[in-house]
């Protein structure tokens, strides 16, 4: 294949990746988005391997079957609870390969036409694999801690921005010292720094703000392959880095909003002071039964369900299905309210419901639902908690004031449901548990839902 | 201690204080329970109902007060009833304290201890002793069936093969328990309902019944937390603006239904005589207030009138007693709770405590003394709750907002631009063109990438990831270029591996990103 029939080719894949990603704008044009995305993909990668400078060996097909193999096997295998974990591994699969393109061409002879040229040479093989190397440690822990592997608690270190700041300012000294030409072990040392920088940032980021660290980390993935383009000289891999890579950033945007933090707040972990005293909580939590549950949904027109973390944990998505199907049946009407940063991903909780058959159009977001819980006789909330946190409101010392929430606290009855008395993952007290039209119903999400469901028929 | 009914002298009446329900849960405080007998017939309580539920069946009235300690009834007491009474025994029933001075004098004299349901306070804990509400809940439902009886037609509206049928206009007067069951009674028979009340805050509750509240201008408006829920009389300027406003309706609405009362006085004049002669022949007034002397002076206190102009007016006053069975339940219910109050242990034994608000604001003589106007209760009837109005900005200001708003984001957008542009220009002042022209294509798709996945559906975040990831994939062409390119075995290893797990990626990424979308089913 001539060079000019593989531009050609490389041009169809990034509309077709463009596409693919446009066609996201909706439920039923994504099913056909992604059959562009699987057909750019197949063109770029059939050019190159029959384009100049690639042979055919078994080996190489080998490889790609292997690959194959592996990646079908994983994607038909993991359950959609497993879902942020998946993201996160396969995100660090890109910075390593990253990281390896970069080494190989620092490893590979190269002649350069000017000096210029080679300084960029050397920025970008650096930037290359520091990119790839924060993608690859901070993914694998990202995965760990999704995967329940690693604790999700944040790991504060002491000084854990001197030590931020020391492992940049050392990459960056080692990057001056590379391109002066002291050798090829400047780059393993960085690479090295930047393994264990990726790491720290990651773990000292808790739980909640996972959705944040998974869309940053999909960001650094096409920022990364975008580096490597750049290296290679090759256009393809450029725009499609760059579309990953601002889709990543758009998203991280998107969570950050919805938790009215900074990017580099959430970025350097930990939640910022509170400025004053929590606000006095009067009331007590008032307990209730599934009798109690049942028959006010009995008595109920509308109902709202807010499904978090917790309806994820308890893989309770079924059976709100279950509860879903049988109060349409009798003519209520049922809707989910869904929180940007509800779960552990961007668009987590719509794909456990989606899998779970609720369709997706008594599905909505926060500011599509927000104003009719006025009108909602009653909402139940299955494992959420910081979302739905009145204080985000109403006490402006609250470390989460000024956070967009679901105003489920407007309905006529709230039912919760919840393990424990415990505090949500910001540690915060959440009023709406004491609320005179709250009412808790304790125990496993599932456990709870289940027993409701004998109540209902 | 022992409780008993006896039947109701009043002609017409035909409530009875305490049904078999009702008997058998005041067994359950402890008491014993007597009947004088068919004192339910009109209520459609046998005497063998009574029985059954364990009471006992008395012959008469006389026998009836000889043998009971607590005496309840609905109506107020006759004078031949009240000489029954000896000292030391309980009446609890309607009494009417303020307009019957006399009765309450003699039942100071005879030393009978007097409960006066109407006076029970309107807090919530005393809610379930309400009887005013609750016959005022029936007073309003009947008062639409009798206006339904005597209108001649369709409430709603209706759209037949005869003809369209327009829907019926109800006007309520006074938003009380009585106006509010009114209006949801008319609503559900599908008429148009308006509704007043001088009392603005109960605007709400009126719409929430589905009613169109009529809106009266007005400065002095009343608080109606400050008495107790109940409305006060009117200044003579509000009172012009108010009969304005409703001859404007008279000649619209088929239907009239007043139920202003203020506690203590004659009903206020409402619905004068020129709006009746405005209202178009067939239309119906119920007046709820004819006992208090009527909201329309025309009504005759316990009849049915037409007037000239073919207008019915309603002045029935014993709506309760057109459904004597029902009004019974909830009365006895009402007299249930007041006694389960006085029954504190649960032994049987009445223990009269005038420390207890609601007690002793509903005792009205108590050891030979007359205890009414009880003294303010110590409760705010209705939490009074002024909300401060933000004032609302004018459309210059919005406008002016707005451009403040659209300026900022210019002048934002600005600063980046050029930032941007410093940057690039920096970056091109030393960067060979072989680089920018990469560059170019950089920047543009980091464009293209922004202006795409704004459009993306915030429920496919999700699947978003996940084709990402794969796209992200495409890092193998890095890996497959230098699988060949010649340097030692480490390049090539490392570059088998690097296609190895993108590959992975690949494929992958792509097959979870179908699962996943085949699962968003619409409904």
């Amino acid at each position: 294949m001539t060079f000019g029939l593989q531009t050609a080719a490389y041009i169809a894949a990034t509309v077709l990746f463009i596409l693919a990603l446009g066609g996201l704008s909706n439920q039923e044009k994504a099913k056909r988005a992604v059959w562009f995305g699987i057909i750019g993909m197949a063109i770029a990668v059939i050019a190159t391997i029959a384009g100049p400078g690639v042979e055919v060996s078994p080996m190489l097909i080998g490889i790609i079957v292997t690959g194959a193999l592996i990646g079908a096997l994983v994607a038909n295998r993991v359950e959609m609870t497993g879902m942020p974990q998946l993201v996160a591994a396969l995100h660090s699969f890109v910075g390593l390969a990253a990281v390896f393109i970069g080494i190989n061409s620092d490893m590979t002879a190269h002649d350069f036409p000017s000096s210029a040229a080679q300084v960029i040479h050397e920025v970008e093989v650096f930037l290359g694999v520091f990119i790839g190397a924060v993608t690859f440690t901070g993914s694998i822990i990202a995965y760990g801690k999704l995967a329940g592997k690693i604790g999700g608690k944040a790991l504060i270190l002491p000084g854990r921005h001197l030590w931020n700041i020391f492992l940049v300012g050392g990459s960056l000294i080692l990057l001056v010292m590379y391109m002066n030409h002291a050798g090829s072990w400047t780059l393993y040392a960085m690479t090295i720094l930047s393994l264990i920088l990726g790491a720290h940032l990651v773990m000292a980021i808790g739980g909640a703000d996972m959705p944040v660290v998974v869309s940053m980390l999909n960001s650094y993935s096409g920022w990364a392959a975008a580096a490597t383009g750049f290296l290679l000289g090759n256009d393809l891999l450029i725009v499609t880095g760059a579309l990953v890579g601002s889709s990543g950033a758009i998203l991280s945007y998107i969570m950050c909003k919805a938790m009215n933090r900074q990017f580099v707040a959430v970025i350097l972990g930990g939640w910022g002071d509170a400025s004053g005293p929590a606000m006095e909580i009067d009331g007590e939590q008032v307990a209730i039964d599934v009798d109690g549950v049942a028959s006010s949904l009995d008595d109920a027109d509308s109902v709202v369900i807010v499904p978090g973390y917790g309806m994820a944990v308890a893989q309770a998505q079924q059976s709100v299905s279950e509860l879903t199907r049988r109060l349409r049946a009798k003519g209520k009407l049922v809707r989910f309210a869904i929180h940007p940063v509800a779960g552990r991903l961007p668009g987590h909780m719509n794909v456990l419901l989606a899998e779970a058959k609720v369709p997706y159009d008594i599905v909505l977001e926060m500011d599509e639902i927000n104003d009719d819980f006025a009108n909602t006789d009653v909402v139940i909330v299955i494992g959420s908690n910081d979302i739905v946190n009145p204080a985000a409101q109403e006490d402006p010392n609250s470390p989460i004031a000024g956070m967009p929430v679901l105003e489920v606290w407007n309905a006529r009855q709230v039912f919760v449901s919840k393990r424990g008395q415990g505090t949500g993952y910001s540690g915060i007290e959440n009023p709406l548990f004491f609320k005179e039209n709250t009412r808790m119903l304790y125990g496993d999400a599932k456990a709870s839902l289940d027993e409701l469901l004998k109540k209902i028929n | 201690m022992r409780i008993g009914s006896p039947k109701e002298v009043m002609p017409g009446e035909a409530r009875v204080a305490m049904t078999p329900d009702s008997a058998l849960q005041l067994q359950k405080l402890g008491h014993e329970c007597f009947i004088e007998t068919s004192a339910g017939m009109a209520a459609r309580f046998s005497d063998q109902d009574y029985r059954d539920a364990g009471v006992t069946v008395l012959d008469n009235a006389a026998q009836l007060f000889e043998r009971v300690d607590v005496v309840t009834k609905v109506r107020p007491p006759i004078e031949s009833e009240l000489d029954r009474l000896s000292p030391g025994q309980t009446l609890i029933g309607f009494f009417d304290p303020a307009g019957n001075e006399a009765l309450l004098e003699k039942a100071k004299a005879l030393k009978a201890n007097v409960i006066a349901m109407e006076m029970v306070p309107r807090i919530s804990r005393a809610q379930k002793m309400d009887a005013l509400s609750s016959m005022a809940n029936i007073a309003g439902y009947r008062a639409v069936i009798e206006a339904g009886n005597n209108f001649g037609r369709f409430f709603t509206g209706q759209i037949t093969a005869a003809g369209k049928v327009p829907p019926a206009k109800v006007l309520v007067v006074g938003a009380g328990v009585a106006g509010l069951a009114a209006i949801g009674t008319a609503q559900s028979l599908g008429a148009i309902v308006r509704a007043f009340d001088v009392r603005p805050e109960v605007a709400e509750q009126i719409e929430s019944m589905g009613a169109e509240f009529l809106f009266l201008d007005f400065d002095d408006s009343q608080d109606g937390a400050a008495t107790g829920g109940y409305a006060a009389p009117s200044s003579p300027e509000f009172r012009e603006k108010q009969l304005a406003l409703f001859l404007g309706q008279a000649s619209e609405v088929d239907i009239v239904i007043t139920t202003a009362l203020i506690p203590n006085r004659e009903a206020p004049e409402l619905w004068t005589k020129e709006m009746v002669e405005k209202m178009k022949p067939g239309s119906v007034i119920v007046d709820l207030a004819a006992e208090k002397g009527g909201n329309c002076k025309l009504t005759v206190a316990d009849e049915k009138i037409v007037t000239e102009n073919g207008v019915t007016i309603i002045g029935y006053t014993d709506f309760p007693s057109r459904m004597a069975a029902q009004a019974s339940t909830l009365y006895s219910t009402n007299i249930r709770h007041m006694v389960a109050d006085l029954t504190p242990e649960k032994d049987g034994q009445i223990h009269h405590n005038m420390d207890d608000d609601v007690i002793r604001s509903s005792t009205v003589t108590f050891n030979g003394e007359i205890t009414f106007p009880p003294p303010p209760p110590k409760i705010q009837a209705i939490a009074s709750k002024k909300v401060e109005k933000v004032p609302e900005k004018t459309p210059e200001e919005k406008a002016a907002d707005e451009t403040e708003a659209f300026a900022k984001a210019g002048r934002q957008q600005t600063k980046l631009l050029v930032i941007g542009a410093v940057l690039t220009a920096l970056i091109g002042s030393v960067a060979p063109a072989d680089f920018m022209q990469h560059f170019i294509v950089f920047v543009l798709a980091i464009f293209i990438g922004f202006q795409v996945i704004w459009g993306v559906a915030h429920s496919l975040h999700t699947p978003l990831m996940a084709i990402t990831n794969a796209i992200s994939g495409i890092i193998v062409l890095g890996a497959l270029l230098q699988l060949n390119a010649d340097g030692s075995t480490v390049v090539t290893v490392l570059a088998g591996i690097a296609v190895l797990i993108a590959t992975v990626n690949i494929v992958g990424g792509f097959m979870v990103t179908r699962r996943m979308l085949q699962m968003f089913k619409k409904s």
